[in-house]
């Protein structure tokens, strides 16, 4: 259709708004209450523009054009009305800009400025609600607040809808429930709200005082807690000072973060970071000079490779380090040392999706993007917890259910707030996912629903797999999960019937020894359905750590060099040893788990740890403590004198993700740059340096001058990151695989055939956890992630704002096995299994079944994996974190 | 003996909130005539029945906070016996009603949404009653008191007394 704005003649097509269309030319519109993420909903009138032949002026972000429509978007009638709507919200605004931390970068202050809005006709009454500033992270200033409802939108449509419109008329106001402080409302502290107000209403408290947007500079760099792979835009005054941190909407996360990303970054600059070399003397740690270190490390690892071989000695690399330290450090470990035994936490994460993926579509990683999530037609999730662990896919979650009506199916033991979300949550007792899957699949092909001409052209298996579940009835699997037979009809139809379907899932479905089993039981169903190669599909298994899928990439994995060659492909090892000029070990390494045996029984000597916290989460603590003492050499570099540091011979400060460059790879494939914004401390080297100068010492020189370097090796020895350079990392994040410069990378995977050629049906049968409860440990211990803090603890502890909303770990227990045990909320108890015990405070909850009690494994003082058994997955050696027997007393 | 009856009274309210609940769950609309019944059977919605009311019907709480202080219908604490309504609508206010609502604030030592603390009387805050030939007008429970002054007030209260 056509329309004229200010006099030009545009076509333009039906359903877009006003504003769009103004915008489309140029003709920019103020507005102060929209966002184009969020439900729109013409509150501020500042958008108004006059339309001939219209009665009054029109809201132009909510008004759809029309054939023939005159605008005029700055007329006399226009300016006079949106001055009107200035001055008003002035009559009730402070006017102090001078001292405002927004100034700059308010858009009532801009506004003001643009209308040349000088003061209000309108004085009156003023609003004086106190300042709220009960929250650790973000203040509100309340008399500052327009009552646009931008921070209430985004918090309903996106987040927990902890604040909302209360009162009324002239004392309107943004409230929590009760009207009280934010601290104590179900605020999830994502700082979301932030970005959206337009003035100095909700301010990061971070920022005050720190200085005016003129004087901060801002790095783009990719967060360092889970695998979403947000964008973090950090914002630094002269000092360094982090100021803020926001992102840009064009980002993965759409410049939605959480918690930890936006308000968890202090850990960089805490007084606990290392800044010395350390080495063991006389049972205390001295500090020493680099030069002494690294020729002590160096002696040793030469002594014990010429007394046991190389074989005696085992690398952890890290799933926080970078994509190019995690390469140079299994280089390291294959050339300089010349053994295959580097893994690293991988293993105690997603080594079943890995093993589980590759065997039934020939790829370990993620199928789908993070954006797909959104438009799926269906998302069932298997034992994930997103809304705590990936907060950011959560939000896509959401949005689907929300805006697209998709529906939610939730697999977990635990009444997660994705359980509350669900269309149809079954609430299986823990460990016995196998034997649920088979039931839905089971009903799917009873119900005709399997969809056959996929299954046919494009897999292999399928008669041998269809007699395989043909014992699981639902009837059958009732009996075993627990869940009704009516329950796993409804999921399987729900899932058949959609036409996209997502499945998405974490550690509930790998902490198992039956974790690889739970995979394939994943990508069975998947393939039954024909929900895999196609956009908002496929089987998403959401990475734990920033740069977890990133290492596996890099091989630091005992079986594979870069991109999953593996070591013992003739035709890759010689290609990795002509590229390296070294003769390569043709055996496979150990993994983490084993090497941990292997210490405990002396076999192996020495082990170098990169960044990582094995005494805390590993299982069964008190044999991984025992058995790192055993070493002749245990060698950690880290940010902090972590649990394992403690026990180590020599300890080296590495470099923070704050002070180096280098790249990420999220959970989805993509390849992200990491930006170093703070100067690296004196005495501390990145993570690559130190490899980089230790192989010379052990006679391997490497040479890199810059991560920049080390990624022009991964590319040209890796196929599916052949692709991917800086410069054009520069213009944004690229998926592998990409294979070569002109590639844009891969959304989703198995487009038109698996990577494997054909997906293969595994039959699985289900099998019981290891450790059932018996009379004397009566109740099943599981464990999990919190929101507010990561894994061992060591980044979100040294926060103190995550501290005072989490301070410590507690036990969740039903209603019936608190009254049980002769417990109340609050009370503290002891939980004890076969290998360890632990005192912690009760919290009292239906979230979890009674039989079944779950805590939190971030806290060393009270470590869940001091209880946890280390019986592992016979496949992907992963152990079973999700379930132990324990028994629980009053104290 | 009271406290067992008190007991089973509250119960039999939190019985009937749930089958007005039930009554309304899937239809869309509910929040608003489920919160006026609750009024109903509590005379006031205190937390625990905003959370019911959230839970039951899968709404924010936020929500049932933001309604429940919007419309003046709804009290957040228990009303008293007799509830007592100063118009404060144009005509009532130009003929001064505002100097019989301090009168009566002073006299009861309560403010405009409390109730006094033997639960005998609560001042509500009140818009026009209908009547603005009888101004400044007052009401309490059903009764209708017109062309007030300040000193008509200790007589009205005693009544109630």
């Amino acid at each position: 259709m056509k329309i004229t704005i200010d006099g030009q003649v545009l076509e333009i097509n039906e359903g877009t708004t006003i504003k769009e269309a103004c915008e489309s030319i140029g003709v920019e519109i103020p507005n102060l209450c929209f966002d184009e993420d969020l439900k729109n909903e013409g509150a501020c009138r500042l958008c108004v523009v006059e339309v001939e032949k219209a009665k009054n002026l029109l809201p132009s972000c909510v008004t759809m054009v029309t054939d023939g429509m005159v605008v005029h978007t700055e007329s006399e009638k226009v300016l006079n009305a949106r001055r009107t709507v200035l001055e008003l919200l002035l009559a009730n605004h402070p006017n102090d800009c001078m001292t405002c931390d927004k100034t700059g970068r308010c858009r009532l202050q801009d506004y003001f400025y643009r209308y040349d809005i000088k003061k209000s006709g309108f004085e009156g009454e003023r609003r004086e609600i106190p300042i709220d500033d009960s929250h650790p992270f973000i203040i509100r200033d309340l008399n500052k607040c327009i009552l646009c409802g931008k921070c209430i939108r985004i918090c309903d449509e996106l987040e927990t809808s902890a604040i909302n419109y209360i009162v009324r008329g002239f004392y309107t106001k943004v409230g929590t429930f009760d009207d009280d402080g934010l601290k104590y409302s179900s605020c999830v502290s994502c700082g979301n709200c932030l970005d959206v107000c337009p003035t100095a209403a909700l301010m990061p408290k971070s920022a005050q005082g720190k200085g005016r947007p003129w004087e901060l500079t801002s790095v783009d760099t990719t967060c360092p807690y889970c695998g979403v792979g947000c964008t973090l835009r950090v914002h630094l005054n002269k000092n360094k000072d982090i100021a803020y941190v926001d992102s840009p909407k064009t980002s993965v996360n759409q410049g939605y973060l959480c918690i930890k990303g936006r308000f968890g970054l202090d850990f960089v600059k805490s007084p606990d970071r290392l800044k010395k070399p350390l080495i063991r003397k006389n049972g205390d740690f001295v500090e020493v000079s680099w030069d002494e270190a690294l020729s002590f490390i160096t002696d040793r690892l030469k002594t014990i490779k010429d007394k046991y071989g190389p074989d005696s000695i085992g690398g952890l690399a890290s799933a926080k380090c970078t994509n190019e330290e995690n390469y140079i450090f299994q280089k390291f470990m294959r050339t300089a040392i010349g053994t295959n035994n580097v893994d690293h936490c991988a293993r105690l994460c997603h080594a079943p999706s890995v093993a589980g993926l590759g065997a039934a579509f020939g790829s370990g990683a993620m199928t789908n993007s993070i954006e797909e999530i959104e438009y799926a037609d269906c998302i069932m999730a298997i034992g994930t917890n997103t809304t705590e662990t990936h907060p950011v896919i959560s939000i896509r979650v959401k949005k689907a259910l929300k805006r697209h009506g998709a529906k939610l199916i939730v697999i977990d033991p635990r009444k997660t707030e994705m359980a509350e979300m669900a269309d149809i949550w079954l609430r299986p007792v823990p460990g016995t996912n196998v034997a649920l899957l088979n039931g839905i699949m089971n009903a799917i092909i009873e119900e005709g629903l399997a969809k056959h001409a996929f299954i046919g052209e494009r897999t292999e298996g399928f008669d041998e797999f269809k007699e395989s579940v043909k014992k699981y009835t639902p009837e059958v699997v009732s009996k075993i999960t627990g869940v009704s037979p009516e329950d796993i009809r409804r999921a399987a139809l729900v899932y058949a019937k959609a036409e996209k379907a997502s499945i998405l899932y974490t550690m509930g479905v790998t902490q198992h020894i039956t974790g690889t089993d739970g995979v394939m039981s994943i990508a069975n169903l998947a393939m039954l359905t024909g929900n895999v190669g196609r956009p908002s599909t496929g089987v998403n298994p959401l990475r734990g750590q920033n740069n977890v899928q990133g290492a596996c990439d890099m091989g630091a994995l005992p079986d594979v060099y870069s991109g999953y060659q593996k070591v013992t492909d003739e035709a890759a090892r010689s290609k990795f040893e002509r590229a390296w000029g070294v003769k390569l070990s043709e055996r496979p390494g150990q993994t983490v788990t084993e090497m941990i045996n292997a210490a405990y029984e002396g076999k192996i000597k020495a082990l170098y740890i990169m960044g990582e916290n094995p005494v805390l989460s590993e299982a069964d603590a008190g044999h991984v403590e025992e058995a790192l003492k055993n070493l002749d050499l245990l060698v950690v570099q880290d940010i902090f004198m972590s649990e394992t540091a403690e026990l180590a011979d020599v300890v080296l400060p590495a470099a923070s993700f704050a002070e180096k460059d280098g790249t990420f790879t999220n959970t989805e494939r993509r390849v992200q740059r990491v930006r170093r914004f703070l100067d690296t401390p004196a005495e501390v080297k990145a993570d690559w340096q130190i490899i980089n100068d230790l192989s010379m010492l052990m006679g391997y020189p490497m040479n890199y001058s810059s991560p920049m370097d080390i990624m022009e090796e991964i590319r040209s020895l890796t196929p599916s990151y052949a692709g991917i350079t800086y410069d054009r990392l520069e213009k944004g994040g690229l998926q592998w695989p990409c294979p070569s410069l002109e590639h844009p990378g891969t959304k989703y995977l198995h487009d038109g055939k698996f990577t494997r050629g054909k997906g293969k049906f595994n039959p699985i049968e289900y099998r019981e956890a290891a450790e059932p409860t018996d009379r004397e440990y009566p109740y099943i211990l599981t464990t999990g992630r919190m929101l507010y803090h990561f894994h061992t603890g060591t980044m979100t502890r040294r926060v103190d704002g995550l501290n005072k909303i989490a301070p410590s770990g507690y036990l969740e227990i039903s209603y019936e096995d608190a009254g049980n045990v002769g417990i109340s909320d609050g009370d503290n108890l002891r939980v004890t299994s076969r290998r360890g015990s632990v005192v912690l405070r009760a919290k009292v909850t239906e979230r979890v079944m009674p039989g079944v009690v779950y805590m939190n494994f971030h806290f060393k003082e009270a470590a869940a994996n001091k209880l946890t058994i280390a019986a592992v997955d016979p496949v992907s050696k992963i152990p079973q974190y999700k379930e132990c027997a324990v028994k629980l007393e009053k104290i | 003996m009271t406290a067992l009856l008190e007991d089973v009274k509250e119960k039999d309210k939190y019985k009937r909130l749930h089958d007005v609940i039930d009554a309304y769950k899937d239809k869309p609309g509910a929040l608003i005539p489920v919160m006026n019944e609750a009024q109903e059977i509590f005379g006031y919605l205190p937390f625990e029945v905003q959370k019911e009311i959230s839970e039951g019907l899968n709404v924010p709480l936020t929500k049932v906070y933001g309604i429940a202080t919007f419309y003046s219908r709804f009290t957040l604490h228990p009303a008293g016996k007799y509830r007592i309504g100063v118009c404060l609508g144009t005509a009532c206010y130009v003929k001064g009603s505002s100097l019989i609502l301090d009168k009566i604030k002073e006299k009861l030592g309560i403010d405009v949404n409390e109730t006094t603390p033997d639960g005998k009387f609560s001042i509500d805050s009140t818009r026009c009653l209908g009547c603005c030939g009888l101004a400044p007008v007052m009401m309490i429970n059903n009764d209708v008191y017109g062309k007030l002054s300040p000193d008509d007030v200790d007589k009205i209260l005693e009544k109630y007394k």
